[in-house]
């Protein structure tokens, strides 16, 4: 029993590991969404920002400044987005499909040429990395039954970034609902035409929208590089981005369901590494795959209104044209 | 800025498409220098690497012959407004439906006898894995960009899962099927060559380019000269004004997206019939995603789809030997172009728009002034 207890504690525990990222960069989309513009360009923000980071480490020795030019890359990467699609009008969709294009060919491009290794970066050593850090009486309290284990198990133990992601949530949650920003920000994404009669640039507010989703991107993608793994290595993001609007959409283009969309997917991920080649009694080996695939069958299912009606913001994906005719 | 630029239609259709591309290149250009190699250098070898010897153009016409594919799939989604950002997957199953086929007939019939039947299969396939995010938008309302992003990543779970665990070859480690009978391949071409007597070496081309350009000139006369294609374009332009000519945009969402798909599936063709003569995993290699750039390119339309497609098959093989001749470059560079070219003809496709008009007008001016 208390065997089994210890391994669900263990997989919860890889859940807010992998869930990190995707926490971060659900909250970037569910910013850049709200504003009117769709982010398919998660993925490619977040791979720029890993490889950003890990090489930044790598030279100059601190996780830290790698956290910084990180965030600079992508954020870069969101205003260019921006300047296409908000600016030029261009097809979102086609811009974010870019985004993640470029990002993927320019990160082993420049891996390649300036670190000989295949497009991976040196690896990191620890005291180059964001590494765990154990809550206060984490140790003490071990020995408590139930509430002890799971304290020090999966509450304790983690880097400073899993911690950051986990106060993005109810932040984003504040800025969205409780703030003038977060009002015009909502007001932009359903009525773009209204914002601009008050006299509020739409411009203005879809570009700070973009600029935050770079920001978190950014974080999300330096904690894949510099906290999660401790190199950056070709494509290292693998769909999380994807995975990441798919929980932004799962989540209903709201803070907190989509952070439990988020726990769901990562917890899905992690018991699909779990259940690699387990014999369960019964059903016998079970079909990683199929776990695996979860979260975007969940998706397409909740988009088609079977479980549950997810709405989208009703000006997202359509530019605004200032005095149409 | 408010309004959209009118501009005369060979500026539309030639000026600004090129001037997109060199700026894509002019960037690539500027990303090859930065690294601290010359350019010019690079095209050199990039051209020389493509069409520089006969090994090297049947590459570059085989890479052509799954862009044509990818390109018209995504096009003809395109004119009915929808974005089909699932060609990768499609493509996927599409290249399953053909290799499952293959597996069941190859020792009872010979190549020609399962053609027809592999292109029915990959149709089939790669239609049905499009139509169900089709009809999930025509009839649920789901966002078909989202739908088809998803069923790239459960397509490719599912062929992990068939490979891995049903598909396997019995006593071996890597996820692949047995290799077809020899009867069943499509005929190399070099071998289609040696029979019209031409010496050409042997490289992947394969009959499937012939089968390509069939496609797109079916396509072109399926999209203009077709009551069916004219439906798509009215789509696609006025879903309302559809719905007063008698059209049912739902029925057409579903259709188009289910024909996208079948074109997609078509890789499975070139890949797994002319090429691997066996099933097995990633064979699409990204080439879903870059019919997305194709499509751009060649503004939606066959004609341009063809020679994007060989400008992309030409940029795939000739980036291989960049591994080969530089240091610091690798085909990589490739990827990082064809990002460039999505976001200068797609996402900023109008940016000139506006400095060509200025320019068309001062043009137009000084001719009224002369005459």
């Amino acid at each position: 029993m208390a065997e089994s207890y210890l391994l669900v504690l263990l997989t919860l525990d890889a859940t807010l590991r992998v869930a990190t990222p995707l926490i971060l960069a659900s909250m970037a989309g569910l910013f850049a969404e709200r504003s009117g513009v769709i982010d398919i360009g998660l993925e490619g923000k977040m791979l720029a920002a890993a490889f950003a980071a890990a090489a930044t480490a790598a030279v100059t020795g601190s996780a830290w400044l790698g956290l910084v030019v990180a965030i600079l890359v992508s954020v870069a990467l969101a205003l260019l987005h921006g300047f296409a699609c908000i600016t030029h009008r261009g097809n979102q969709v086609v811009s974010g499909v870019a985004v993640n294009v470029i990002a993927s060919g320019l990160t082993v491009v420049l891996g390649i040429a300036w670190f000989h290794q295949g497009g991976r970066t040196p690896t990191l050593d620890a005291e180059f990395r964001f590494t765990e850090h154990a809550l206060p009486l984490a140790e003490a309290l071990r020995g408590i039954p139930v509430l002890g284990p799971l304290y020090y198990e999966v509450i304790s133990g983690h880097n400073f970034l899993v911690y950051l992601a986990l106060a993005v949530v109810p932040l984003t949650w504040w800025v969205v609902y409780r703030t003038r920003f977060g009002l015009r920000l909502r007001a932009v994404g359903e009525n773009p035409a209204a914002v601009d009669t008050a006299g509020i640039s739409v411009t203005g507010l879809r570009y700070s929208a973009m600029a935050i989703a770079g920001l978190l991107c950014g974080i999300a993608g330096a904690y894949l590089s510099t906290a999660h793994s401790a190199a950056f290595v070709r494509d290292m993001t693998a769909g999380k981005g994807y995975m990441a609007l798919a929980a932004m959409i799962f989540g209903k283009w709201k803070p907190v369901p989509a952070l439990f969309a988020c726990l769901l997917f990562g917890f899905l991920d992690a018991l699909a590494v779990r259940l690699q080649g387990v014999e369960l009694p019964v059903i016998g080996v079970f079909p990683v795959q199929l776990i695996q695939a979860l979260p975007y069958i969940l998706t397409v299912v909740l988009l088609a209104g079977f479980i549950g009606k997810a709405v989208a913001p009703k000006a997202s994906g359509t530019p605004y044209v200032k005095e149409r005719t | 800025m408010s309004q959209p630029i009118k501009l005369p239609r060979w500026v539309d259709i030639g000026v600004i498409p090129a001037l997109n591309i060199l700026a894509a290149l002019a960037v690539s250009a500027l990303v090859i220098l930065s690294l601290g190699e010359d350019p010019i250098e690079a095209l050199d070898v990039m051209l020389y690497g493509a069409f520089g010897y006969d090994e090297a153009i049947g590459y570059t016409l085989y890479y052509t012959t799954n862009f044509i594919f990818t390109g018209l799939a995504v096009a003809v989604a395109f004119h009915a407004g929808l974005f089909n950002i699932g060609g990768e997957g499609q493509a996927y199953i599409g290249g399953l439906g053909v290799g499952l086929l293959i597996l069941a007939l190859d020792r009872w019939l010979p190549w020609y006898a399962i053609l027809p039947l592999a292109i029915v299969a990959a149709a089939l396939f790669g239609g049905a894995w499009a139509a169900v995010p089709g009809w999930l938008q025509a009839y649920r309302g789901s966002h078909i960009v989202i739908t088809t992003i998803m069923f790239n990543f459960i397509a490719s779970a599912l062929m992990v899962h068939l490979m891995v665990n049903v598909l396997i070859k019995p006593g071996q480690m890597s996820p692949e099927s047995r290799e077809f009978a020899e009867s069943a391949w499509l005929p190399l071409g070099h071998e289609m060559f040696a029979a019209l007597g031409i010496d050409f070496s042997r490289s992947p081309l394969n009959f499937s380019f012939l089968i390509a350009l069939l496609a797109s000139g079916l396509v072109a006369i399926f999209i203009w000269r077709t009551r069916w294609g004219y439906a798509i374009r009215t789509v696609g332009r006025n879903e309302t004004a559809a719905v007063y000519a008698g059209i049912d945009p739902k029925k057409t969402v579903f259709l188009t997206m289910a024909l996208s798909g079948a074109l997609a599936g078509m890789v499975g063709i070139n890949e797994i019939m002319g090429v691997q003569h066996k099933l097995l995993l990633n064979f699409t290699a990204g080439y879903g995603f870059t019919g997305i750039a194709v499509s751009l390119m060649g503004r939606n339309h066959p004609f341009g789809i063809v020679l994007a497609s060989l400008l992309f098959g030409a940029l795939y093989q000739g980036g291989a030997e960049l591994d080969f001749e530089f240091e610091q470059i690798t085909r990589d560079m490739v990827v990082v172009i064809q990002g460039l070219i999505i976001l200068f003809s797609g996402a900023l496709a109008y940016m000139f728009n506006p400095m060509v008009a200025r320019l068309a007008g001062r043009f137009a001016a000084a001719r009224g002034q002369e005459g």
